[in-house]
């Protein structure tokens, strides 16, 4: 038994790293808060204009529901139709990105393509798109076809990446061609990876299709913006209503599909 | 407060454990337990012996009310705990410890702040996040450390333990609350066979020790006759067999588990 | 020995099968429906090709030397809206993620309350919330800072639920047994199991944010997003490819750094 006497122990190693973050973090809070000019008072004085905004959205004014059903209508156009094309385009997009499949010369031009796609927020392209072809539903569908081709073959290159390769080497071994070396020795290992990014993208494009009509890309968000800058706050009200029940019965669908293909 | 003299006899007040027409049922007209009445006191323990399902884990649950009773009482040193509910439920659970089959400890805390878990009930939330426990509560759970043989991992996380170990800082735990009762729900079921017999001595030896009486759920008869002097046999939601385990006969152990197979 | 008679294996039972047959038939369906009314002029597609080759053109040879003096504060600025805004969701994920656990809170009307706070807040889109804040607190960082909070609460309250419900209830049941306080019980018994998880989560909303700090600007709430919006109404687009190669930048070196240290402390 040691000399020390069981009270000269200290009970408790201090956490120094974990003191140290939330200290950091706290210093950090306080540096940015005066950097940004964000204060107390100022959120304050705000709020009493955020009480102004929200008297003026009641009562909520569904009246012109014919605009809005269309435009939900159009939204969900774009969603689908960007998914469609995204998901289709991510399929060899991430096969080609993976590098235990493809040769470095390939797997670099298309991993900087998703990270192109990726890095940029939908509104970026949806900006660039609405120069190119114009203002309506195509930018937004073109907007998030790459935005889908982002998320989904990033993932799905990972995926793919972390498969066992023992399949392929015996496909190769037997001789067969490239292309049922894919479809027999890689697909089954993630494609139950892949519809769950898919079905995960369906439900992202449908909640960013509401958005980039704010620039001019189709759907609902063009209605949004306008109404704001109307003053139409009751009318804006109901757009954010109607957008929220949206994407929470898409949040659900999607739940119930990704049951489906468990 | 000396808990730790074994002259508990007579010095002070008697702990005991007292559970009266207790009853409890899940579905209406479905009692698991029918009418179950016993007392325990001072230095004794008991083993409760019963097939799986019987009720129990609902029983010793019951004691502490982490499953309410449907009727019945249990007074803990003649305190009635059934009928106590929120902070004074709270207050009487303190005198209550447990020791669970899954040692339930805090995986990720050392095994210094598991010990100390038992003292939850006596400080402030505030005090128990920065740790800042009465300096008798931390020297207390180093002796104890010390006597079950863990005083050098103090510092370490509980999920480095075995499970022996893990079980002995359960017990610590338990011993901390200072308890007037101490209820142990198949300490033994996860572990092998050699350290089933260490921690039930453990366990038996504390409950002498310190005058505390001790109830425990156990399906290994055998483990229940070397260690306690008291038998409870549990079968159909009621008590079947209350005496010393020598006398468990063939027949009783019958009546309690059925089928003749096991018996051989 | 009974007759057993032989049956086939198939790994999905038949309702199964439908169910997903069904899934996809109704997506085709979706599809071509929308293909057929959605209102796209074939001509605006065919000019596209140029229109963008046009785009790209413009937005080179990049105005690097724009960037000191017109970029770089902003960028900066984008970034402490990204870090501020999501401590301010962190602090208030925290109860709201609490109330919608339903292990630790009982009621379910709290649950679902909470619940619906948290789906709110990820069913709007940041840049709507944007606009809403820019015309509550006026144009600048205060609105993005609010902005990226409210908009986080979701993702980071949900994940904390998640991360809540699936706790190990062992050791809650002993700290009950032992008479632990609610909060005793909340702070030694939830928190040491879900506290990685929770710092994982942190950085991965943070990550995101930095991307949606980039673009909120556009309506007003400060950061890069403002000059960029400049930029775009002025078409400078020498200065736009700029920006957006600071963008790219940035949020790539904030992913590798979001990586580094989750390797570190994983």
């Amino acid at each position: 038994m040691s000399e020390q006497t069981l009270s000269d122990r200290v009970a408790f190693k201090p956490d120094w790293p974990a003191r140290i973050g939330w200290l950091l973090a706290l210093l950090y809070a306080l540096y940015a808060a005066d950097y940004l000019d964000v204060s107390w008072s100022r959120f304050v004085a705000g709020l009493s204009n955020g009480a102004d905004f929200l008297g003026e959205m009641v009562p909520v004014d569904f009246s012109r529901w014919r605009l809005l059903v269309g435009n939900l209508v159009e939204t969900v156009e774009i969603a689908i139709i960007a998914s469609a094309f995204g998901i289709f385009f991510s399929l060899p997009v991430g096969l080609l990105a993976a590098r235990n499949l493809m040769p470095p010369w390939v797997t670099w031009p298309f991993r900087t393509f998703i990270a192109l796609c990726r890095s940029f927020h939908p509104v970026i392209f949806a900006i660039l798109f609405v120069k190119a072809v114009g203002f309506g539903p195509l930018a937004g569908i073109l907007t998030l076809i790459f935005a889908s081709i982002g998320f989904i073959g990033k993932l799905f290159a990972e995926a793919i990446e972390e498969i066992s390769l023992k399949p392929l080497e015996a496909l190769r071994a037997a001789g067969a061609p490239f292309s049922s070396v894919i479809i027999y020795a890689v697909l089954p290992q993630v494609l139950n990876r892949f519809i769950g990014f898919s079905s995960y993208q369906l439900d992202a494009n449908l909640r960013n299709s509401t958005m980039v009509g704010i620039v001019g890309a189709g759907g609902i968000g063009g209605t949004l913006f306008a109404a704001f800058q109307r003053f139409d706050y009751d009318f804006l009200a109901a757009i954010l209503i109607s957008i929220i029940a949206l994407v929470m019965v898409s949040e659900f669908l999607s739940v119930q599909v990704k049951k489906v293909f468990q | 407060m000396s808990s730790h003299s074994a002259a508990s006899l007579g010095a002070s007040p008697q702990r005991s454990l007292r559970i009266e027409n207790l009853r409890k049922e899940y579905v209406r007209g479905k009692p698991i337990l029918k009418d179950i009445s016993f007392e325990v006191k001072g230095h004794s323990s008991v083993a409760i012996i019963g097939p799986s399902g019987t009720g129990k884990s609902t029983l010793i649950r019951c004691v502490n009310k982490l499953i309410p009773p449907t009727s019945g009482t249990v007074f803990v040193s003649g305190e009635n705990i059934t009928e106590l509910q929120g902070k004074k439920l709270r207050k009487a659970r303190r005198k209550i410890g447990m020791v669970f089959q899954e040692f339930n400890l805090v995986e990720r805390l050392s095994v210094m702040e598991n010990v100390l878990c038992g003292r939850l009930g006596y400080v402030s939330p505030v005090r128990a996040w920065f740790r800042k426990y009465p300096q008798e509560d931390i020297d207390r759970a180093f002796e104890l450390l010390e006597s079950i043989g863990l005083l050098e991992f103090y510092r370490q996380r509980a999920d480095s333990l075995s499970g022996g170990q893990r079980q002995r800082v359960g017990i610590a735990r338990a011993v901390m609350q200072e308890p007037h009762v101490l209820l142990a729900d198949e300490p033994t079921s996860s572990l092998d066979p050699k350290t089933s017999v260490e921690i039930m001595d453990l366990l038996v030896s504390l409950s002498e020790v310190h005058g505390i009486p001790l109830i425990i759920n156990i399906h290994n008869v055998e483990l229940a006759k070397r260690f306690t002097s008291r038998v409870i046999g549990l079968s159909g939601g009621i008590i079947v067999y209350d005496g010393h385990p020598d006398q468990l006969s063939d027949s009783d152990l019958l009546e309690i588990y059925g089928g003749e197979a096991w018996l051989k | 020995m009974n007759e057993i008679k032989p049956q086939r294996w198939n790994r999905f039972t038949f309702g199964e099968r439908m169910l997903r047959f069904g899934v996809f038939l109704g997506f085709a369906l979706a599809l071509s429906v929308s293909l057929r009314t959605v209102e796209v002029i074939p001509e605006f597609l065919y000019d596209a090709p140029t229109q963008v080759v046009d785009l790209l053109t413009r937005m080179y040879p990049l105005d690097l030397a724009y960037y000191p003096k017109g970029i770089h504060a902003a960028m900066m600025e984008t970034l402490h809206i990204a870090s501020l805004g999501t401590l301010l969701a962190i602090v208030m994920a925290i109860p709201v993620g609490i109330m919608a656990a339903n292990n630790i809170v009982h009621l379910p009307i709290f649950n679902w309350f909470a619940k619906l706070i948290l789906v709110s807040s990820r069913s709007v889109n940041s840049l709507v919330w944007a606009l809403l804040f820019v015309a509550v607190f006026g144009p600048g960082a205060l609105a993005g800072t609010v902005c990226i909070g409210f908009r986080s609460v979701g993702f980071v309250g949900k994940l904390f639920a998640e991360a809540l419900e699936e706790a190990d209830p062992g050791p809650i049941e002993a700290l009950t047994a032992a008479g632990a306080s609610w909060p005793s019980i909340f702070l030694k018994g939830f928190w040491p199991q879900v506290a990685p998880a929770f710092w994982g989560i942190f950085l991965f909303r943070w990550d995101i944010n930095v991307r949606e700090s980039a673009v909120i600007g556009l309506v007003g709430a400060g950061g890069i997003g403002m000059v960029l919006d400049t930029a775009l109404n002025l078409f400078f687009w020498d200065r736009v490819s700029v920006i957006l190669l600071s963008i790219f930048v940035v949020v790539i070196l904030a992913e590798l750094l979001v990586t580094s240290i989750r390797k570190r402390i994983i």
